[in-house]
């Protein structure tokens, strides 16, 4: 189709005839050629009537982009709305035409001067829409004269072109200054082109993190909040998230702030509200507790919530999940509203679930009366899921709410009276929970729960019937005929059975050892003699040992005291809620997740937190600051030696010696249209810093900040520096537990790969041989429905690997699996088939190596190491991303000759290097050469200058890209450039 | 901000498309359709679903999809928001917001989105202004076009736009000046088997239809704006003398508008109107069972009780009901399992009662779940909350309007449970 329109199209250009009738022979075709002579007639009302059909088709998805010239030769017209419709298909089809959109330019720059102030905004908004990289160029002075026009209406239509524009060229909007002058537009007089300037730089600050664009100031702050009052529902969305972000100096100033917001709660827009409730629960707490005013606003914040409740379901959701978040927080807020989270039977599911999880955490003492008996309501009702979770929720209410124990046990047993299989295969797992919380005080329930032994048949279910015999068999008289039944089937169970009738019956034997004996042994050696699964073979030679070597010890074991379990395990990390009472409203809040955890396109989102009068716990780790590691890192630092990585930041590209006498860096940073590591240095080598780690830093001030030695960068490049090259959230997790022998204390942001690399360095055992970072979960089972996959990469004999651990983590058996790589910075592509040859049953894992290559397709990645993964099984296909070590892509024989090292470092050209520091590292130069060189990083020279020993090292990626690298070390001295 | 939009039909056919920003591949709608498929019922759906690269937020609305992809964050509640918004502006314009009118008007329902969003964020939304933008289709509007040859596109800058109340346009003028406004309410409840009322309140709306020329500044107040828990307003409303004196005051948009809507929960306030005895039972033994369903008035202030219905959804292996009725009619539908029972008005001396036997499906276990009662009533000239307005005033013109309120309650989510 699209061929033959581009041919269409040529034809009309160079005037051809109309010959081409051979692809008109369907009727589809035929109706493009009846357009073709309708738009070309010359009365108007045809002309426009042909413009209408066009736009039918181009709405339903048919290609009508043959017709382009034909439509844009009707856009000079007076009629507005032919000029509409012309205006619409442009949008459409400019992109797939580009040569042709630029006819329509001059009518645009003409419209843009029109008296018309409709006229002017609609050429200014339409422009912007059609994505095409020429006519950017040619809007950007009409664009600048609408941002400055008379008419707010074309302002605010200016406003947002700016920011359509940035979508398009970034660099241009920069260039031209329109951020700037969007900044004015705050100030302007009408509210509605302050609103639209705030959507558009927070649009673009959100690809942009770094940019302080939104500053705010108590200036800007009181503009905003008049604009609040009179702009459109939408704008005071925009608007109130945009306050969210700003930190008030002090309660004053945070108090009036909310009283001007609080208005805002009786706006009939949901979104309005749920963005006023942001801000007042974000500035609420630089509140003192004891003020008046802090109580009025606890108390006029429920009401707007409850009226969410009552609106559509899908408002309703969104809004109940965020009521999860505010009752966690405050539960004062909502704790005389349990009502209305009662369930109707018409809710929808999604609807239904939330209800219920919200009425747990609003469960009291003083309603939990009522509570239950609801509960105990939904029980009967249709929907499996629902009946499920609400036997669990009674569970949850046990555990919750101390007094009400014995109330839910008995609604329990009522339910299992009922004999419907699901529910008492619920209310068993959930009664097992309520044993571990109330010991000792229930077993009179586990003659009843007996009598339903047959009828299980769920894992879950059969594991906490089994876990309960055990537990309580010297109560239970025929314990051992019990679990005797159950073995019968031994091999057919699910991991998670076989484990628990193992540990139960060794805990029966250690109760009863004169009756067992048989039957223990009969239960080791199916465990350790006939199971392929490593942990319950583990697990039953360490009970056979145990057993055979000291029945006392074992006792102590086996039948040691257990903690009591808590509701808070269903809670929210405390951390991780206040990010999200900080994102209310927002996809984050949906999700229960931060933020950085899953939005794309928004690279270093920033990481809110709230202010706390109290100051309150940081905010939570993100992943890719490597906050983790300073958590560990030891509060004295045993001055070492040997920063070597610091230097392989102190990098420079080159292309291939091949190419003869090695050129200045910047052009190889270009190979193949592909500025790898360019890209990456270039943005890091910025003076910007990153907002995320200088609060870390701050944070832990016991963190060693030894003076910074020699020419270094600024303060926080390293940070940087780690951050985007390096720093991901596997890397930095794994920095947090390092196998090293001495304590490592780097500074911590930098971590990343570099530094994990550098743990060798560190741990003094593990000379030579390739660092290998430990596995770190990369595809939770949440997000897989089941399946969990930890990983890490590792090269072994000059071969990539990626080693996986696949875990099954769902009630069915997985196979059929497959793996591929979205392309990718290096090029790195599987060598062969994911090798699971065996289908994964429930709970069982596997160990799978995959060898890469690294010839696949190559695309820059954001950052640089990142890989993205596509995991198919049997049931789904599974996506994740991960970070590798870049020093698994350093070759072999990425030793370079001496000579060509001294040329080639001559020639590297200042903006391509980049210093960097590795602190605290116990390694003489000498050591820490041969860590790097079992990294493949080579030691080219060595030269000892006032006392410094200075490395020169080499190192080639996979592309062909050489890193040279100087390592300065200096005894007795933690920093090294 | 929202990128683009899919419309879908019940069967789960794409039937329109638009595109704010660069255009999205259909293929993104694949994962709509898994989580589709998953929900069974269409109201299943999870409105918010997230594939590798984009954000899929959608309602369900008169049996079609509106789904929406975004990129960013944006917060899910203002795409809802607009997500209804759309489908407002389409029932809005064409009497009724269905595939095969959208179909119709396909050119017009583009021309609306595309006024509607700008890159994403919204630009026009209030009816009032893109009515004077883009016309709605009426006969003999699109007969005069025909002959005069102009078009349905105002080419006009609309003024509300621009001025500080977007929500009326300038220049209005009515040789009848009329202003009309419907407090209705609706009850939610759920009672319980024992008839004890275990949640209630009442979700209050006026509805105000206001036909006045120039620029009129209405103000209402209230007999007892106490009872009122939690309020919002149209954005016409001026918060601050509803927060000093608890009058409305606003100056209205043109024609059809929700003023206001209210919540009124605190338990002794909100009054059921009718009782239900009810005894569905069915036997261990056998395949049957019975029903019997009496209704009678508890508190109706006065006021007769009319369009009373009452729905049960039956549990699946009902085969049919042998009912008899002493006042109205009743329907069971085997394909649903709804039985309905249409009752018109309560007599409160003849109360009326339904009862005979089930018969299930031979074989089939007793049910498990015993069924909810749904009941829907409405009661003319009364609002049960006792909300009542006591002044009208209008300030800033000169004539003299007519006025009137009314009032109507309705049973919302009204459920007794057996």
């Amino acid at each position: 189709m699209q061929e033959w329109a581009n041919q269409l199209c040529e034809n009309r250009q160079f005037g051809s005839k109309m010959t081409d009738s051979k692809y008109f022979t369907t009727t589809k075709k035929g109706e493009i050629f009846e357009l073709k002579a309708e738009l070309n007639s010359d009365k108007k009302e045809k002309k426009k009537e042909a413009v209408k059909k066009v736009i039918a088709s181009m709405t339903v998805g048919k290609d009508v982009s043959a017709l382009f010239p034909d439509v844009v030769n009707c856009m000079q017209t007076d009629n507005l709305e032919l000029k509409k419709l012309v205006y619409l298909y442009l949008m459409n089809y400019a992109k797939s035409q580009p040569d042709m959109a630029i006819m329509a330019v001059n009518t645009f720059v003409k419209d843009c001067e029109d008296l018309n102030p409709l006229i002017r905004a609609l050429a200014v908004r339409t422009m912007g829409c059609i994505r095409v990289d020429k006519i950017t160029e040619y809007l950007c002075e009409p664009l600048r004269k609408c941002l400055k026009d008379e008419d707010p209406y074309v302002r605010k239509t200016a406003a947002v072109c700016v920011a359509k524009l940035h979508d398009i060229n970034a660099q241009l909007v920069e260039d031209q200054g329109f951020l700037d002058t969007l900044k004015d537009l705050i100030s302007d007089s009408n509210p509605m082109v302050v609103a639209n300037a705030v959507a558009a730089l927070s649009e673009i600050a959100e690809s942009h993190p770094n940019s302080n664009l939104l500053d705010l100031n108590p200036q800007t702050i009181n503009k905003l909040l008049t604009a609040l009052n009179e702009c459109t529902e939408w704008g005071q969305i925009f608007i109130l998230d945009c306050l969210a972000n700003y930190s008030p100096r002090d309660d004053r100033e945070s108090q009036s702030i909310c009283e001007r917001v609080t208005p805002r709660l009786s706006h009939a827009n949901s979104a309005v509200v749920l963005s006023a409730v942001k801000v007042l629960m974000k500035f609420m707490e630089m509140l003192p507790k004891d003020l008046d005013y802090y109580g009025t606003l606890l108390k006029k914040l429920a009401p707007p919530l409850v009226t969410l409740l009552s609106a559509e379901p899908e408002l309703q959701y969104v809004a109940l999940r965020n009521i999860n978040l505010i009752v966690q927080r405050r539960p004062e807020i909502l704790k005389h509203e349990m009502k209305v989270f009662f369930v109707k039977y018409n809710d929808p599911i999604y609807v239904k679930l939330e209800k219920l999880d919200i009425m747990i955490r609003l469960a009291s003492q003083a309603n939990i009366a009522q509570v239950l008996a609801e509960l105990k309501e939904y029980a009967t009702e249709v929907d499996v899921d629902f009946v499920r979770k609400a036997v669990r929720a009674i569970g949850r209410c046990a555990i919750k709410v101390e007094q009400s124990a014995e109330r839910c046990v008995s609604t329990l047993l009522d339910l299992i009276q009922t004999k419907v299989n699901y529910v008492v295969q619920e209310a068993i797992v959930v009664i097992k929970d309520i044993f571990r919380k109330y010991p000792n005080k229930y077993e009179s329930v586990i003659a009843t729960l007996c009598e339903h032994l047959e009828s299980l048949d769920e894992p879950e279910a059969r594991a906490a019937m089994i876990w309960i015999v055990g537990e309580y068999a010297e109560r239970i008289d025929n314990a051992d005929e019990l679990l005797e039944s159950f073995l019968e089937g031994f091999h057919d169970e699910s991991t998670q059975v076989q484990l628990q009738l193992l540990t139960a019956i060794v805990k029966l034997f250690l109760k009863k050892p004169t009756e067992t004996q048989e039957l223990v042994q009969q239960v080791l050696s199916l465990a350790t003699q006939d199971s392929d699964n490593p942990d319950l073979r583990d697990r039953g030679y360490i009970y056979w040992r145990l057993l055979s070597t000291d029945p006392v010890a074992a006792k102590e074991v086996v039948l040691a005291e257990k903690p009591l379990i808590s509701e808070e395990t269903d809670l929210i990390e405390p951390t991780l809620l206040e990010e999200l009472i900080c994102h209310i409203g927002t996809l984050a809040s949906v999700y229960h997740k931060p933020p950085s955890a899953f939005v794309e396109g928004s690279r270093g989102v920033q990481h809110k937190r709230l202010t706390s009068s109290a100051g309150s716990g940081e905010s939570v780790e993100s992943p890719d600051t490597g906050s983790a590691a300073v958590s560990e890192a030891p509060p004295t630092v045993i001055p070492s030696q040997g920063d070597l990585l610091g230097d392989l930041l102190n990098l420079d590209l080159t292309p291939p010696t091949s190419t003869g006498p090695p050129p200045a860096a910047a052009p190889g940073m270009q190979l193949g249209a592909m500025d790898l590591l360019g890209g990456g240095l270039d943005s890091l080598m910025g003076d910007e810093s990153e907002p995320p780690p200088i609060p870390l830093r701050t944070d832990t001030p016991q963190s060693p900040q030894p003076p910074h030695q020699s020419p270094s960068p600024p303060d926080y490049s390293p940070t940087e520096l780690g951050g985007d090259i390096g720093g991901s959230p596997a890397m930095g997790a794994g920095f947090g537990a390092p196998p090293a022998a001495m304590p490592a204390s780097f500074n911590a942001p930098i971590s990343g790969g570099l530094d994990d690399l550098f743990d060798l360095g560190g741990g003094g055992g593990m000379t030579m041989g390739t660092y290998i970072p430990p596995k770190t979960v990369w595809l939770p089972a949440m997000k897989a429905k089941g399946l969990e996959i930890s990983g890490t990469f590792v090269r072994r004999s000059g071969v990539i690997q990626m080693e996986m651990t696949l875990n099954n983590k769902a009630m069915s058996v997985m196979s059929d699996f497959a793996i591929q790589f979205n392309r990718n910075s290096f090029g790195l592509a599987p060598a062969g088939p994911l090798q699971i040859l065996t289908p994964i049953s429930p709970n069982q894992s596997i160990e799978a190596a995959l060898p890469l290559s690294t010839v696949g397709p190559v695309m820059k990645m954001e950052p640089l190491n990142n890989l993205q993964v596509a995991v198919k099984n049997n049931i789904d296909v599974f996506y994740f991303s991960c970070q590798y070590p870049i020093s698994m892509l350093f070759l072999e024989d990425g030793k370079m000759e001496r000579q060509v090292f001294l040329a080639t470092w001559k020639d590297i050209p200042n903006e391509n290097e980049s210093q960097f520091q590795i602190k605290d590292c116990h390694l003489n130069s000498d050591a820490a050469s041969n860590k790097l060189q079992g990294s493949n990083i080579f030691t080219i020279a060595k030269r000892t200058v006032e006392g410094q020993d200075m490395l020169y090292q080499s190192m080639k990626l996979t592309n062909g890209i050489w890193v040279l690298a100087e390592l300065r070390v200096q005894a007795g001295n933690p920093n090294y450039t | 901000m929202i990128h683009s939009l899919f419309l879908i039909n019940h069967a789960g056919d794409i039937f329109l498309e638009k595109h704010w920003k660069s255009v999205i591949s259909r293929s993104v709608c694949d994962y709509f359709f898994e989580a589709k498929e998953k929900a069974v019922e269409p109201e299943n759906v999870p409105p918010v679903l997230q594939t590798p690269h984009h954000y899929l937020i959608s309602i369900y609305r008169d049996k079609l999809f509106f789904l929406s992809v975004v990129q960013t964050e944006v917060p899910p509640l203002f795409v809802i928001e607009f997500l209804h918004r759309v489908a407002d502006t389409i029932q809005d314009y064409f009497g009724e917001c269905s595939e095969s009118l959208i179909n119709d008007n396909v050119v017009t329902v583009y021309e609306l989105l595309e006024e509607m969003l700008d890159n994403g964020f919204p630009l026009a939304t209030e009816s009032n202004v893109l009515k004077e933008m883009i016309r709605p289709p009426t006969i003999l509007r699109s007969v005069v076009n025909t002959l005069t040859g102009s078009s349905n596109v105002g080419d006009k800058l609309p003024t509300g736009q621009l001025s500080s109340i977007p929500w009326r346009r300038a220049g209005v003028k009515y040789t009848n000046n009329e202003a009309y406004f419907d407090v209705i309410e609706e009850i939610d409840a759920i009672v319980d088997k024992s008839g004890t009322t275990v949640f209630a309140e009442i979700q209050g709306v006026i509805e105000a239809s206001v036909r006045l020329t120039g620029m009129p500044d209405l103000s209402m107040t209230f007999m007892n704006p106490s009872l009122l828990d939690d309020v919002s307003f149209h954005p016409c409303v001026r918060f601050k003398r509803w927060e000093s004196e608890r009058a409305l005051s606003f100056i209205p948009p043109d024609g059809n508008f929700t003023l206001m809507n209210y919540h009124v929960s605190s338990q002794n306030l909100v009054t059921i109107p009718v009782y239900v005895k009810q005894n569905i039972c069915f036997f261990e033994t056998g395949p049957c069972g019975r029903l019997d369903i009496t209704i009678g008035p508890k508190q109706t202030m006065g006021k007769t009780v009319e369009a009373l219905m009452v729905t049960i959804h039956m549990p699946k292996a009902v085969l049919s009901a042998n009912l008899t009725a002493t006042q109205g009619n009743y329907r069971y539908d085997l394909a649903t399992k709804v039985l309905v029972w249409d009752i018109g008005k309560l007599n409160p001396q003849k109360l009326p009662n339904l009862r005979g036997s089930l018969s299930l499906q031979s074989g089939a276990p007793k049910p498990e779940d015993n069924p909810s009662l749904n009941i829907d009533l409405k009661i003319q000239q009364v609002a049960i909350s006792g909300l009542k307005v006591s002044r009208l005033e209008m300030n800033g013109e000169k004539y003299k309007p007519f006025k009137g309120v009314k009032y109507l309650t309705k049973a919302g989510n009204f459920q007794v449970r057996t």
